[in-house]
């Protein structure tokens, strides 16, 4: 490309959406984990509160999604492409793909639970997004000039927000199995173990976040074939073992490992559920330590 | 990467499967116990290899990053001579990281040899028997109906049909699978990673890829001499290089100048070339791109970075002229500040040169430059001038980028007798210490170009994606049993799946259904 308009009143529009969107995301978190502490109570008019307060949760929490989207796809119209070529726009994209995934997967498997988790995990993601990643909005340096961008970033996006979500399920799980929390004397602990009481079973638990994870494991397996063909066209090889490579290699390894621990007795259970945390633990460590402090040929932060 | 479980058991269940008789107790133990440990030693390999796959990450590797580990060793030599032992800087051909994926590779294939013929037996044997108490199933109900045995099973053996489940009808009961394919899918996927690793290893061995550095005007012909570095498999020949030509007539790199948040990033980088495919063909005009390489004959070429090379000629005192040509100059920075040497072992007093190149010279306040934008806008030279023997007489090889300051003299820069010598374009200036002028006639831009061969790239996508497809049919076909029992005055209807299979109980009631349509006559119990 010769020449390129960025629009920048566009893209400061943007960021005002993404603080919006932030702002609603908080209160329908602390509707969300007001609803939890209801939801456990035993008293059932508080109980039937909590179902009430779930539909007012769940209504912010789509609004925020829609004022998220908005901010994301302006500032995709602000730049002329994809929003996702540095680590700023990789995580409002991102984040907004996992609320979009877990609100469509509400309407096939009843994960409401996680709710809190969920929004939590992109109140997170949406900070650090805003302060620390942030930068003005950029051309495509060449070597993303490549209609591979759309297809290896959005399913390794798509990837993420399954893992996600299996993680959060892996974390409720590991707490309704845990027997510190079962036996601990302290109040706290007594509440935790209420809010508990309202998870589905362990075993749904389990189900649900291999369900989860053997997407985000295929989608996962799309991205680093995807990365490969692009590796090919772009740097010669197809496979060089890049630092991100190496990463993408380590979390998809992890995640293998983790569906052998479903099969394997004496491994099933927690153990399977800490792997998945693990596998998820890497997929962070690779979006943010691998992405700012080591050297390769990924090197699209953004970031001085 | 190896084996889940056995393809029939959906279940511990004894009953149904100690009846096999042609393998016996003893051989099940055994076979049960191959299965476990090859299982948890394949998981524990797999996290091994995760583990092992780390530090190369960290540590330079030289395959990726040969630069990196050069200077590695510059800055901690002890440190690098401990971890050079340990292989740390050739981590993925390392002996360690090999055992761990040879051992891994074995134990997958010694998983799925067994499990395919296990899976062979079990796509030719009939649905396993009827357990004898169905109601402890997941996927149960029992009917209150008043309709034939004879009605109940051939109304249930056409409807488990008609969904493609095997049947078989045993005196008043029927029992059916599905789901055979998932095992299918988890064995395909599993040789697909032997297929993947089988073909990438091979075309390791045939590969070659060769870096060239071309400087606008020059030629590059495809032989061995012409390249800067070469990497070649064990199994290549040098006739497999083809003597085509490629000319960089001219190299474009366009910075954005117009939009204020962007100013200086790239738009576009593009090598205009002319190419010749055999020393008799006639020439073609095309561009290669950063992600559009040329198909040239049996290789193809990549453009994978560029920079400038300003023209200079260094004269000695006499006028004679010592050098004179592009010098390549290694970029720096996003605002290409640039690196270059030049050696001049013909002088007539020996003489090194270590100098920066500001495409847009900026002074700082220190007093230092720096370039502010990528272009050539107000372009500057500033010489480091070194004197003394450059080593290049005993003829050991040298980076060209690289000038060893050890034991020479500092005659111009930074704390030496004189200033360092800056030129503008065009500009003519007095060596110090009686080393003669230097002028800066031009600058050109160069093209770092990788020239690179693999022939089963190909095999190793189709492995790819088939390793992917079965991994998608494997996790995504569900494995199902049924069973109808008829019984005095009703029938019994169950179900099982192995995985998360939230639709069975919707299967158990449609099955119901279709076995007795009319509500009135029957009574469900869950």
């Amino acid at each position: 490309m010769n020449s390129v308009d960025l629009n920048l009143p566009l893209s400061r529009l943007s960021l005002v959406f993404i603080f919006a969107a932030m702002a609603v995301y908080t209160v329908s978190f602390l509707i969300f984990a007001w609803n939890l502490a209801q939801a456990s109570s035993s008293k059932m008019a508080e109980r039937a509160k909590a179902t009430q307060s779930e539909k007012w949760g769940f209504g912010l929490f789509a609004t925020a999604a829609a004022i998220h989207g908005a901010g994301v796809i302006m500032r995709g119209i602000s730049a002329g492409r994809v929003p996702w070529a540095n680590m700023y726009e990789f995580s409002i994209s991102g984040s907004f793909i996992v609320v979009l995934i877990y609100l469509l997967s509400i309407r096939v498997r009843d994960i409401r639970v996680i709710a809190s988790f969920v929004n939590a995990f992109v109140l997170l993601v949406l900070g650090s997004a805003t302060t620390i990643f942030y930068v003005q909005v950029k051309t495509l340096m060449p070597a993303l000039q490549s209609y591979w961008l759309v297809i290896h970033v959005t399913v390794a996006v798509l990837a993420t927000a399954f893992f996600n979500i299996a993680a959060a399920l892996s974390v409720a799980y590991l707490l309704r199995g845990s027997a510190w929390v079962e036996n601990s004397k302290l109040k706290a602990i007594g509440i935790v173990r209420r809010v508990l009481s309202v998870f589905p079973k362990m075993e749904q638990l389990e189900r649900l976040q291999n369900r989860f994870n053997s997407i985000g494991l295929l989608l996962w397996s799309f991205t680093l074939i995807a990365g490969a063909i692009w590796a090919e066209r772009a740097w010669h090889r197809f496979w060089g073992w890049d630092t991100k490579e190496v990463w993408t290699f380590i979390i998809w390894t992890l995640y293998a490992g983790y569906f052998h621990a479903t099969t394997t007795r004496g491994w099933t259970g927690k153990r399977a559920a800490w792997l998945s945390l693990v596998g998820f633990s890497a997929v962070i460590f690779n979006f943010t330590i691998v992405n700012l402090f080591f050297k390769g040929l990924h090197v699209y932060s953004g970031l001085k | 990467m190896a084996s889940s479980q056995p393809s029939n058991s959906l279940t511990p269940e004894s009953s149904d499967r100690i009846e096999s008789p042609e393998i016996g107790v003893l051989g099940w133990l055994r076979w049960i116990w191959r299965q476990l440990t090859s299982m948890r030693t394949a998981l524990l390999l797999l996290l091994l290899l995760a583990v092992a796959a780390v530090p190369g990450s960290i540590y330079p590797q030289r395959s990726a990053d040969p630069n990196g580990v050069t200077s590695f060793f510059q800055g901690n030599p002890g440190l690098a001579k401990v971890l050079d032992a340990m292989q740390l800087f050739d981590v993925y051909s390392s002996s360690w990281f090999s055992a761990i994926y040879i051992l891994l590779f074995v134990s997958l294939i010694g998983c799925v040899v067994p499990r395919t013929f296990a899976h062979y037996k079990a796509l030719r044997s009939e649905p396993v028997a009827l357990p004898t108490r169905l109601s402890r199933f997941p996927g149960y109900r029992k009917i209150t109906s008043d309709a034939s045995g004879k009605h109940v099973i051939s109304k249930a053996e056409a409807a488990l049909r008609s969904r493609g489940y095997r049947v078989v009808v045993r005196q008043g009961s029927v029992s059916a699978e599905k789901g055979y394919l998932r095992e299918t899918g988890n064995l395909m996927f599993h040789v697909a990673l032997i297929g993947v690793l089988i073909t990438a290893g091979i075309g390791g061995g045939l590969s070659y890829n060769g870096q060239r550095v071309l400087v606008e005007g020059e030629t590059f012909v495809d032989n061995l001499s012409s390249y800067d570095s070469f990497n070649p498999g064990v199994f290549f020949k040098e006739s497999q290089l083809q003597p085509y030509a490629v000319t960089l007539n001219k190299f474009e790199a366009i910075f954005d100048l117009k939009n204020p948040t962007n100013i200086g990033t790239p738009l576009d980088f593009r090598a205009h070339v002319t190419t010749r495919l055999t020393p008799n063909s006639a020439p073609q005009a095309s561009v290669i791109r950063v992600n559009e390489p040329l198909q040239a004959p049996g290789a193809n070429v990549y453009l994978t970075g560029n920079g400038y090379a300003p023209v200079l000629t260094f004269r000695d005192p006499d006028g004679q002229i010592s050098f004179s040509g592009p010098v390549e100059f290694l970029p720096q920075d996003a605002n290409y500040t640039s690196l270059g040497v030049v050696k001049l072992p013909d002088a007539k007093t020996q003489f090194g040169v270590l100098a920066f190149f500001y495409p847009t010279q900026q002074k700082l306040t220190t007093g230092a430059f720096t370039s502010s934008f990528p272009g050539l806008v107000d372009p500057l030279i500033s010489m480091n001038i070194y004197v003394g023997n450059l080593g290049l007489n005993d003829g050991s090889p040298q980076n060209v980028f690289q000038l060893q300051i050890h034991g020479l003299k500092k005659v111009a820069g930074p704390k030496a007798p004189n200033k360092a010598v800056q030129l503008t374009l065009h500009e003519t200036k007095t060596l110090p210490a009686g080393l003669g002028s230097v002028t800066f006639d031009g600058i050109k831009r160069y093209a770092s170009l990788d020239v690179a061969y693999n022939p089963t790239e190909g095999w190793v996508l189709f492995f790819a994606l088939l390793a992917l497809a079965s991994l998608a049919t494997s996790l995504s076909v569900p494995r199902r049993r049924v069973w109808v029992r008829k019984f005095e005055g009703g029938f019994e209807v169950a179900a099982l799946a192995r995985n998360d299979d939230p639709n069975l109980g919707k299967l158990v009631d449609e099955i119901v259904q279709e076995i007795a349509p009319k509500k009135s006559s029957r009574k469900a119990t869950k």
